[in-house]
């Protein structure tokens, strides 16, 4: 089995740290992962975004040319990225940002207003982590456990208090 | 080996070096290798050593130069461009045999070209680039755990045959996450380092280091002593990797990132009865001749995928030496190819 | 109706890839304007650099050349040599000119070029996301200088304009900022001022700016500007070091 994440916005939304949180879940699992960020001067007040790997092999190639899921947090990012999904695959949008709805009709679209939910639990920063909450919750790529772990290794330790908070966000868009 | 670590390539390499008792650090900012220099301004004041960015590249392998003489294990880090800028150093770190390090994480030209991947460097990087019948050990990863051992292996083989060696990467594996396993303890094999530059303390003769031999005869006595050294590490130092070569209809042959999409190809292909060997040279220099000396009569045909306009090619060419044909397949730009184009290559070359 | 304002011909009606706060794109309006003032666009040729700038000669309307990393006064030089009637300016970073290109501008200065340089100092290394430069300010914290530059560690800040106005060949040399209205406005006075004594073929002329990067030192735009005002200015005096009575 080979999962494959592409989690695209703008910078400063979490993209990148989601993509690591992730993959850092999956290698507590003891599976092969990657994570590959974009680069350089596009990223200034631009886009960013991660291609993150999963697997139980080996990972080859950490570029993905298609993807088993997307997560995207503003326009540009959907419409750049749909059309690399599989089919059956999973697409979850931030309603809050994104307008449109996804085109594609042959796989599971979740469209949840993350932004708008993090903003009223006090905290903008844990719309990255509602909608990795539903990506966890329907594709069981990681484990809820596995990444409670991932967020204490990741996290510096004067953030550690926030981790229950962190983990209620994610409860929150699994059950959205 | 200890804990396993979700980290950056970039520093993972920069982990290494310290781990394998590198404390001396020079190097000039420049994308995307820059994560190098930030983990070392921060990491080596905890180790006692010393991080300097320089007012350029000539400057920092000027350092470098000037840290090897003095007997230090050293690193320096840059890319393309900088790594042009670097080679009159190279050539005179060569000419006096010091040891180092260096890192060039890839990235397209010519010129400021841009930042993504590439591997258009590699001419410069095994056939000389700086002035001179001068050679560097060069290593290509293809992983992140790979880049931590490489890192590592490179120091002790500098100190060696005292020569320079370099990593040579591109921006996905200096950008990309992968899990790394530290061992507890590196083996850092001890060298002799009585020729170096640490003051005489009136109790020895006085170490020069130099690169000039006004005398031909001395000139042409020290260019053989160097040829003599390289031909020792052609022996001793080549590495390959060689997969699914038994009876392969095609050998592929791509190092670093490359190489990881053709596994995947290798994999695809198989589902549709398409056999595929890949060989993997792990040092760019010395080339794995011989491995392909080897499998030179069993595919139908060889195939080398490159990030450039066609480069390692020549040296797979040399080795096959016309048993059979070797085939090119490349992107430029930052451009990176999918597994779709590489097995229409193959289907191509195949029918 | 009279157009107040308007975009200078100079400038392309392109939109700017710089972030949001940071002053570079005022310095090319200046330029511009300066351009279109004198009436020189058909005969300018501007050097870009290596930094956040590197292709701004996609901005600009008169003829352009992108130079390596550093090397733009000798750039420069070339095109000077080959058409003397030309204007040549130069639009360098502080990472560019006083660092890896010390060498290329006090030799440009030495030699008493007829060039102009416009520098831009912010104090960091914008576009390789916030390195330390030559300029950085004692303690100021950058990537390269985790905990604040230190004189044992980095050594002290380079003031450029007070180096390069030793050399006999630099006629002109100013420090302006762009940090308000009224900085403004004398920036460009003393862009115009550089260009026309480079027009008047006295030698070499250079206009330091201080100018932001909100991005890298993780300042809003308004604190940017005011963290100009407060922390560059005492360091980086600004006014004219020399060639202020030059005729032109
Ligand atoms: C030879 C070489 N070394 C390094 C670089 C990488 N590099 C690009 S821009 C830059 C620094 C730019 O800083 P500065 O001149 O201050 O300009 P700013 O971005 O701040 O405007 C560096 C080091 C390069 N392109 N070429
Ligand atoms: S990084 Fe700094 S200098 Fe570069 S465009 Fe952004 S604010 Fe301006
Ligand atoms: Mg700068």
């Amino acid at each position: 089995m080979q999962q494959e994440i592409i989690i695209a916005g703008f910078g400063g939304q979490g993209i990148l740290s989601a993509g690591r949180l992730l993959a850092y879940a999956g290698m507590l699992e003891n599976k092969n992962v990657s994570w590959l960020p974009s680069y350089g001067p596009e990223m200034r007040g631009g886009t960013a975004n991660c291609h993150v790997i999963i697997s139980d092999e080996p990972v080859g190639s950490p570029i993905l040319n298609s993807a088993t899921a997307l997560v995207v947090m503003n326009g540009p990012s959907l419409e750049k990225f749909e059309g690399m999904i599989v089919k059956g695959g999973v697409i979850i949008t931030d309603s809050s940002l994104v307008d449109k709805s996804p085109k594609r009709t042959d796989v599971d679209v979740f469209e949840i207003p993350a932004t708008k939910m993090a903003s009223d639990m006090g905290n903008l920063t844990f719309a990255n982590i509602i909608l990795l909450g539903k990506l966890i919750g329907k594709t069981g790529i990681v484990s809820k456990e596995s990444f409670a772990e991932a967020l204490k290794k990741v996290l510096p330790e004067k953030k550690h208090n926030l981790i229950p908070e962190e983990m209620k966000a994610l409860e929150d868009g699994m059950n959205y | 080996m200890g804990e396993k670590l979700l980290m950056k390539g970039n520093e993972v390499i920069a982990e290494a070096a310290l781990r394998a008792g590198c404390k001396h650090y020079f190097g000039y900012p420049i994308t995307p290798q820059t994560e190098i220099a930030h983990y070392m301004a921060k990491k080596m004041p905890e180790v006692d050593g010393v991080f300097v960015q320089a007012e350029s590249e000539v400057a920092a392998i000027n350092m470098v130069y000037g840290a090897a003489a003095a007997g230090a294990r050293v690193l320096t880090s840059s890319s393309s461009p900088g790594i042009s800028l670097k080679q009159e150093g190279i050539s005179y770190i060569a000419g006096a045999e010091l040891p180092c390090v260096i890192v060039n994480i890839v990235r397209c030209g010519p010129g400021l070209g841009g930042i993504l991947p590439a591997q258009c460097d590699y001419f410069q990087a095994v056939k000389g680039g700086g002035h001179g019948d001068y050679k560097m050990v060069v290593l290509a990863p293809s992983s992140v755990q790979e880049l931590y051992e490489l890192t590592v292996d490179a120091f002790n083989i500098a100190d060696k045959y005292r020569i320079v060696t370099m990593i040579m990467g591109d921006g996905i594996l200096g950008q990309m996450m992968e899990a790394v396993e530290f061992r507890n303890q590196e083996e850092i094999i001890p060298a002799d380092k009585s020729w170096a530059t640490t003051g005489t303390e009136m109790k020895r003769d006085n170490n020069m280091v130099t690169s000039i031999y006004i005398n031909p005869e001395m000139l042409e006595k020290h260019n053989q002593k160097l040829q003599a050294k390289y031909k020792q590490i052609e022996e001793n130092e080549t590495r390959v990797e060689v997969y699914n070569c038994e009876n392969p209809d095609i050998i592929i042959t791509a190092f670093g990132t490359v190489a990881r999409i053709v596994k995947n190809v290798i994999k695809t292909a198989e589902k549709e009865g398409i056999k595929i060997g890949l060989i993997r040279p792990i040092s760019l220099w010395p080339f794995p001749t011989q491995e392909f000396e080897k499998y030179a009569e069993v595919p139908k045909a060889f195939l080398s995928v490159e990030l450039n306009a066609g480069q390692m090619v020549e040296d797979v060419k040399l080795a096959v030496n016309g048993k059979r044909p070797v085939h090119f397949y490349g992107r430029m730009g930052g451009m990176i190819p999918s597994q779709q184009e590489i097995l229409d290559k193959v289907k191509e070359i195949l029918k | 109706m009279a157009t107040v304002f308007k975009r200078p011909h100079a400038l392309k009606d392109l939109s700017m890839h710089y972030c949001p706060g940071c002053t570079h794109g005022i310095v090319h309006r200046l330029i511009a304007e300066v351009i279109d003032e004198l009436g020189i666009e058909g005969k300018t040729i501007g050097v870009s650099p290596v930094g956040c700038t590197y292709n701004n000669y996609e901005y600009f309307n008169c003829d352009m050349v992108q130079a390596a990393h550093g090397r733009a006064p000798a750039v420069g030089t070339g095109i000077k040599r080959v058409n003397p009637d030309n204007l040549v300016f130069t639009y360098q970073g502080d990472g560019d000119l006083a660092a890896i290109g010390t060498a290329e501008i006090v030799h440009a200065a030495t030699r008493g070029e007829k060039i102009t340089s416009i520098f831009v100092n912010n104090a960091i290394y914008g576009m390789t996301s916030g390195q330390m430069a030559p300029t950085t300010l004692m303690n100021q914290v950058t990537t390269t200088s985790p905990f604040g530059r230190k004189p044992d560690l980095h050594g002290f800040p380079v003031k450029v304009c007070e180096l390069l106005s030793t050399l006999e060949g630099a006629v002109y040399v100013e420090r302006v900022s762009v940090h308000d209205i009224k900085n403004i406005m004398n920036a460009k006075k003393a862009i115009k001022k550089a260009f026309q004594i480079q027009m008047a073929g006295k030698g070499f002329a250079i206009v330091e700016i201080l100018s932001t990067c909100p991005t890298n030192w993780g300042l809003k735009p308004v604190d940017a500007l005011k963290w100009v005002q407060d922390k560059m200015i005492p360091f980086y005096p600004l006014g004219n070091f020399k060639g202020k009575d030059l005729e032109v």
